[in-house]
């Protein structure tokens, strides 16, 4: 039969490009969306670096301990009179304006911004993006409130709603400045999931699942969830860092952490004003935000990539 | 809203005297910001088991329409059906609750599309696809729903099925496409199987393997076909009897072989017409004058009228009734005698 052929040319010159034959997988095991994704993310170097570094920042969130023996939360190790110090074989990144050690106080400042980071990323992606695809695939007045409801939150300017909300709350902490920073975001989220869906609603591989007998929730959540999720998984990974800068933001203005809570964002917003003569203490938790984000966003970049049979 | 007695599903098997499917009398039509759109206008058709019909008619005609409605997959609103039924096995679907229908959706009648690669699911492999038929609505495990597969796959001819089950839609070609979408509209024994323009997007070899491959699967399983298309060529060797649309309206009704000899509407005769003939090589291919109708706003009487060449002053004040004019024949056309004669002669 002649449209046989064409296919396997082409399969053939893919796995021959990419040398892949030798490593498929075994024919009689039963492919799914995510046992073909996990099994392609595995083979990507690009998954496996930011793995790897995620890992690293996560154990190292748990058991700060492990990284360093000097506890920042214990005020005998500062002393004012080493303030400003380079780095040196006691003091690996040097010390703060008040004599801290600065590699001790990175690495326990990896719990607040990681914890804050993710779990605001989550809960706006889950928010966001269930209430975004329902209103996109119901639509209707559903669709109306949810999108009316979000344009007020577009309006107000970020900054001054996280002020704000904060300001109800009267105590800065990790739970408040997550809170606030998801209550702001998820529209985003929600917008984009919803443009997806109505995107894919239209096409003509829902209407066949809903000829050949799916229900709603099958519709929603296996056909058309796993087409319109790739845009949610880019922006919030992008999210994500600009979260941790935002608590940083937030500390800064002296509403999100307060001292002695350690994090990237104060510790950064503590260094700001003498910079210029101990770069340190600003310059290492900025390289350790600046590579979470960037982790993050590989492993957002590589999910994708592996949930579009296409690119694989 | 409170029913004295909800129309229960037909079992299946043979059903007394009742056609597999009836479409009675249907009229479909859309809101639109210029008004109503009417999309059918009382079309009426039956299936038996066993049987192809073949729906014919151009873009717009209300063909495809007519099977969506039948589905159930029509969008309500902007969709309405103000008036019709649609019998199965002497139920009417219209009036059953949405969950009693979506019963019969995929199993007892299931629908193939015309464009197979926008038609599955681009993040599936093929197997989970069709497999995924038994699991919903059988409830079959995952492992036995991807032998199921295989086996359906076989039994749609894709070559090396075993090996191909775990491929996506994107590494198949076109006919290969379509056969998959054949293997999950036939996974549950259907009894009746629409296929709308299932050939019009695969090239002309392709298109006889599909058809063949569609007219086997119902002389095996004795199911009805209902062939969408707007190519007379395609179902001349498939079809028992061929409805033909203009309009949102039937014009013709007939057994295959009375239309191929001698169409009985001007329609029908200019769309047999213009069907490219090897020994007409040369010569300037027949078309239809005209456009289709805009279905805002119908031409009076007879809706052809317009582009018709047996049109008389009659065909523009009355709209000609559907005229019995053999025991399995109808014509929607006044001059019906003069098409049927011109065409013999």
């Amino acid at each position: 039969m002649s449209d046989t052929l064409a296919p396997d040319v082409r399969r053939g010159a893919k796995h021959g490009k990419r040398g892949r034959r030798a490593s498929a997988p075994k024919p009689d095991r039963v492919a799914s969306l995510w046992t073909d994704a996990w099994y392609d993310l595995r083979r990507r170097p690009l998954f496996i670096g930011s793995a790897a570094l995620i890992i690293v920042l996560i154990v190292m969130a748990a058991f700060p301990w492990l990284f360093t023996s000097v506890d920042p939360f214990d005020a005998a190790t500062c002393q004012l009179g080493e303030a400003r110090q380079g780095m040196s074989g006691v003091h690996w990144f040097g010390t703060d304006n008040l004599g801290c050690d600065v590699y001790a106080r990175t690495v326990y400042g990896a719990r607040n911004s990681i914890v804050v980071g993710v779990t605001t990323t989550v809960i706006t992606a889950l928010v966001g993006g269930l209430l975004g695809l329902v209103a996109g695939f119901k639509g209707g007045a559903l669709d109306t409130v949810f999108s009316r409801v979000t344009e007020i939150f577009f309006a107000i300017p970020s900054i001054l709603g996280a002020l704000l909300i904060l300001a109800v709350f009267r105590t800065g902490n990790v739970w408040t400045v997550m809170l606030a920073l998801a209550v702001l975001t998820w529209p985003m989220t929600f917008r984009i999931m919803r443009a997806s869906v109505l995107t894919v609603k239209n096409q003509d591989y829902v209407t066949a699942a809903r000829a050949l007998g799916a229900s709603a929730p099958r519709l929603m959540f296996r056909h058309i969830l796993p087409n319109a999720i790739a845009s949610v998984i880019v922006v919030s990974m992008i999210n994500l860092g600009s979260f941790i800068a935002a608590e940083a933001g937030l500390s800064f203005l002296g509403v999100g952490l307060r001292s002695p809570d350690i994090s990237w964002g104060l510790m950064i917003a503590d260094a700001r004003e003498r910079f210029l003569e101990a770069p340190g203490p600003l310059l290492f938790p900025a390289i350790f935000l600046s590579l979470t984000v960037l982790a993050f966003i590989m492993l957002g970049d590589a999910v994708r990539d592996a949930l579009d049979p296409k690119l694989r | 809203m409170k029913k004295t007695s909800t129309p229960v599903l037909p079992a299946r098997g043979v059903a007394g005297n009742e056609p597999l499917l009836a479409v009675d009398n249907l009229h479909v039509e859309f809101a639109t910001r210029q008004g109503a759109v009417k999309a059918v206008n009382g079309v009426s058709y039956a299936l038996n088991p066993g049987e192809t019909l073949a729906v014919l008619g151009e873009s717009g005609s209300g063909k495809s329409v007519t099977a969506q409605a039948i589905m159930g997959i029509l969008d309500m609103p902007p969709a309405r059906i103000p008036r019709g039924e649609i019998r199965f096995k002497g139920t009417d679907l219209l009036r059953l609750p949405e969950d009693a229908r979506s019963q019969i959706r995929g199993q007892r009648i299931a629908m193939i599309f015309q464009d197979a690669l926008s038609a599955l699911n681009p993040v599936f492999t093929v197997g989970s696809q069709i497999g995924e038929m038994f699991q919903v609505h059988r409830g079959t495990s995952r492992r036995d729903a991807h032998k199921k597969a295989i086996e359906l796959m076989d039994r749609v001819r894709i070559p090396g099925a075993r090996q191909r089950v775990n491929d996506y839609p994107h590494q198949f070609s076109g006919g290969m496409r379509q056969r998959i979408m054949i293997a999950m509209a036939i996974a549950l024994d259907p009894e009746v199987l629409i296929a709308d323009e299932p050939t019009t997007a695969l090239d002309v070899t392709v298109q006889a393997q599909i058809m063949e491959l569609l007219a086997e699967l119902r002389r095996e399983s004795d199911m009805g076909l209902i062939l969408i298309t707007h190519d007379l060529g395609v179902v001349a060797d498939v079809a028992d009897k061929i409805a033909v649309m203009y309009g949102g309206r039937i014009v013709e009704n007939a057994l295959v072989h009375d239309i191929y000899r001698a169409p009985a509407h001007p329609y029908a005769k200019g769309l047999l017409d213009s069907i490219p003939r090897v020994d007409q090589k040369g010569q300037e291919l027949y078309a239809i004058k005209g456009m289709p109708p805009n279905l805002l706003d119908m031409p009076s009487g007879c809706s052809f009228h317009p582009r018709c060449p047996y049109r008389q002053d009659i065909c523009v004040t009355e709209a000609p009734p559907l005229y019995e004019i053999g025991p399995t024949r109808n014509s929607a056309c006044h001059y019906w005698r003069e098409v049927l004669d011109g065409s013999h002669g």
